[in-house]
């Protein structure tokens, strides 16, 4: 009976979003629609192959449900490659200007392709990493298997689509211009489903949980998802101006919408980026050292301290606008403040080694989560500094912007979700161990070089056009044009694009070690297999 | 009153003073509580038990990792 009603609407869904791409004003909504039936159909002819045959009986609550995981890991590490790959490709088109090929300009100039960029990384990469990890995470810290059936699976392509609407339409020109927020209201709208199914699902699971506590990691995730949630509708209020186009109008303007909007964005860095992968810190650093993490109660005050603080800290992205001095104040002291948080959940996650700490020479895998810790650390300083106000008048609107948000990003959300990647996958698929740790070795130093080359040449080249811009002659006037920084920022770029093709090998060759993994390792007596529970 | 400043005022006073109390108590709670030393230890070690499978329904089978 559930299967003839799934039928009905997704026949219904196909049937409708093919009319919408039918009457659709402009290409990105009509191609955007199209692909939305396709989605439906599949499903649609997916669902009828099932229909009518048995239904197994067996009984799964003995069983972690594991194969949502392997696919969001494959996921991760696929998307990964990809966000690296246009990451890449947008450094060597500021470096040289005539990589934005004239047959490909209005689609895959650095313009269309840097939001691309941006959403690949956060929400393709780091966001299928977050849904993975949290569904492994959830059910071993709660001893039970994932709330809602398929639901999780849903969750899983439900979010691959909204990323392949993001994409599509960024590329044909469908943004409503928000930083990290770009997608469209429709996009929007289906996130907003997948997003509450996502909710549901692990609050079903920590519900049900047989522990009597909830692991520090579930608060992580769990505060990640409800912000998230809350951040999203916030930010994306917004009327279309028909419903047969793409093109939607923001509720708020002006100084309204920035503060809003860096209310949002500030918050996607300090709750998808920062609460959801602290969560995988504390699992996944715990079970790689072989130990409880460093002090449970601290991690406690890290969690409570982290989330009353980072709401707040968003306003010091508009030093110098519209937005009230005091607004501007008030997020810059709370960005000050939280360099207790964040250096005290550092601290955690190092010292968790303390008495292991030979393992560095041995675990290239700890190796990669140690760093990553110590990168979150590095970016949580500077963070701060740089939202002082006197510094923001040098930094903004600079490389070092730039720089600071990947040495975030590359160091500790890539390395951290690198380490997951190489713990989870002879876990989930029952081998013995990794293909190779020499090519984890590998991978360590080329990513830990690239991201050196990334930040530093992004330090020099963003304080040298911060003091090249305000610089005065003796009558007052301003020394350089904006292009002259431009020329003379040349070099660095070079050796930024060099940095990230290093990250990107990295990548390449962790891939290609988890595949491996997969296809050679040994594998270990059966414990984890879908077996009738006995 | 205006919303804007009512809301404001009240943000200033009572809202700052009941989540300060709020983060004072959760501090005091997780370091002075008798016991919690002991339970934190065992929630710490969360992670390195049901490694393979759920708890079962029924208590059965014995648990390989300690």
């Amino acid at each position: 009976m559930g299967n003839y009603i799934k039928l009905v609407v997704l026949g219904l869904v196909a049937l409708f979003a093919l009319i919408a791409a039918n009457f659709g004003r402009d290409l990105a909504y009509q191609v955007n629609f199209i692909t939305f039936a396709l989605a439906a159909i599949v499903a649609f002819v997916y669902t009828l192959r099932n229909t009518g045959e048995p239904v197994s009986t067996v009984d799964l609550s003995g069983e972690y449900m594991d194969g949502v995981v392997r696919a969001g890991v494959i996921a991760t590490a696929f998307w990964g490659v990809v966000g690296f790959l246009v990451g890449v490709t947008i450094a060597f088109q500021l470096a040289f200007p005539v990589l934005n090929f004239d047959w490909a300009q209005g689609y895959a100039n650095f313009g269309r392709l840097r939001p691309l960029h941006t959403s690949a990384v956060i929400f393709a990469f780091g966001g299928n990493a977050l849904i993975a990890t949290s569904f492994y995470v959830v059910q071993r810290t709660s001893a039970a298997r994932l709330w809602g059936g398929n639901l999780a699976w849903f969750v899983f392509w439900g979010f691959q689509l909204f990323i392949v609407l993001a994409a599509t339409g960024y590329l044909l020109g469908a943004t409503q211009s928000k930083e990290y927020a770009e997608p469209e209201w429709y996009t929007d709208h289906w996130l907003t489903i997948v997003w509450v199914s996502y909710l549901a699902v692990f609050i079903g699971t920590l519900v049900k949980r047989k522990e009597p506590h909830i692991y520090v990691a579930n608060w992580f995730y769990l505060s990640f998802i409800l912000t998230v949630a809350m951040l999203h509708l916030v930010n994306n209020l917004s009327i279309p101006v028909s419903i047969y186009g793409s093109k939607s109008v923001q509720v708020f303007s002006g100084v309204q919408d920035a503060m809003v909007q860096w209310w949002y964005g500030h918050n996607a860095v300090g709750f998808f980026l920062t609460a959801g992968f602290l969560g995988m810190m504390y699992y996944f650093v715990p079970k790689q050292a072989e130990r409880p993490i460093f002090s449970y109660k601290l991690s406690i005050i890290h969690f409570w301290a982290l989330i009353f603080l980072y709401i707040w800290a968003g306003p010091h992205h508009l030093h110098y606008t519209a937005l009230p001095d005091w607004a501007a104040t008030l997020g810059m002291v709370f960005s000050i403040v939280l360099w207790m948080p964040s250096w005290g959940g550092m601290i955690n996650g190092l010292m968790t080694l303390s008495g292991a700490w030979d393992k560095l020479r041995t675990d290239p895998i700890i190796r990669m989560m140690v760093i990553s810790v110590g990168f979150y650390g590095m970016s949580t300083f500077e963070g701060p500094m740089m939202s002082i106000r006197a510094v923001n008048s040098l930094s903004h609107y600079t490389d070092w912007t730039i720089g600071h948000v990947h040495s975030g990003a590359l160091g500790w959300n890539g390395m951290i979700t690198f380490g997951a990647l190489y713990f989870l996958v002879p876990k989930l698929w029952n081998k013995e161990r990794l293909y190779s740790l020499s090519l984890v070795s590998w991978h360590f130093w080329l990513a830990t070089i690239g991201i050196i080359l990334y930040a530093a040449s992004m330090w020099v080249t963003g304080i040298m056009e911060g003091l090249m811009w305000r610089e005065v002659d003796a009558n007052g006037f301003l020394v350089n044009s904006f292009a002259d920084t431009v020329s003379a920022k040349f070099p660095m770029y070079v050796v930024r694009g060099l940095g990230g093709l290093m990250f990107l090998g990295g990548a390449l060759i962790m891939c290609y070690n988890l595949w491996m993994t997969v296809k050679r390792s040994p594998a270990v007596e059966a414990t984890n297999h879908v077996v009738p529970a006995e | 009153m205006e919303t804007y400043s009512l809301l404001r005022e009240f943000a200033d006073s009572w809202m700052l003073l009941l989540l300060f109390a709020f983060f004072c108590g959760m501090a005091l709670w997780v370091f002075l509580r008798p016991g919690s030393t002991k339970t934190y230890n065992d929630i710490a070690n969360i992670p390195f038990r049901h490694e393979d499978k759920p708890t079962p329904a029924k208590k059965s089978s014995g648990e390989k990792e300690a």
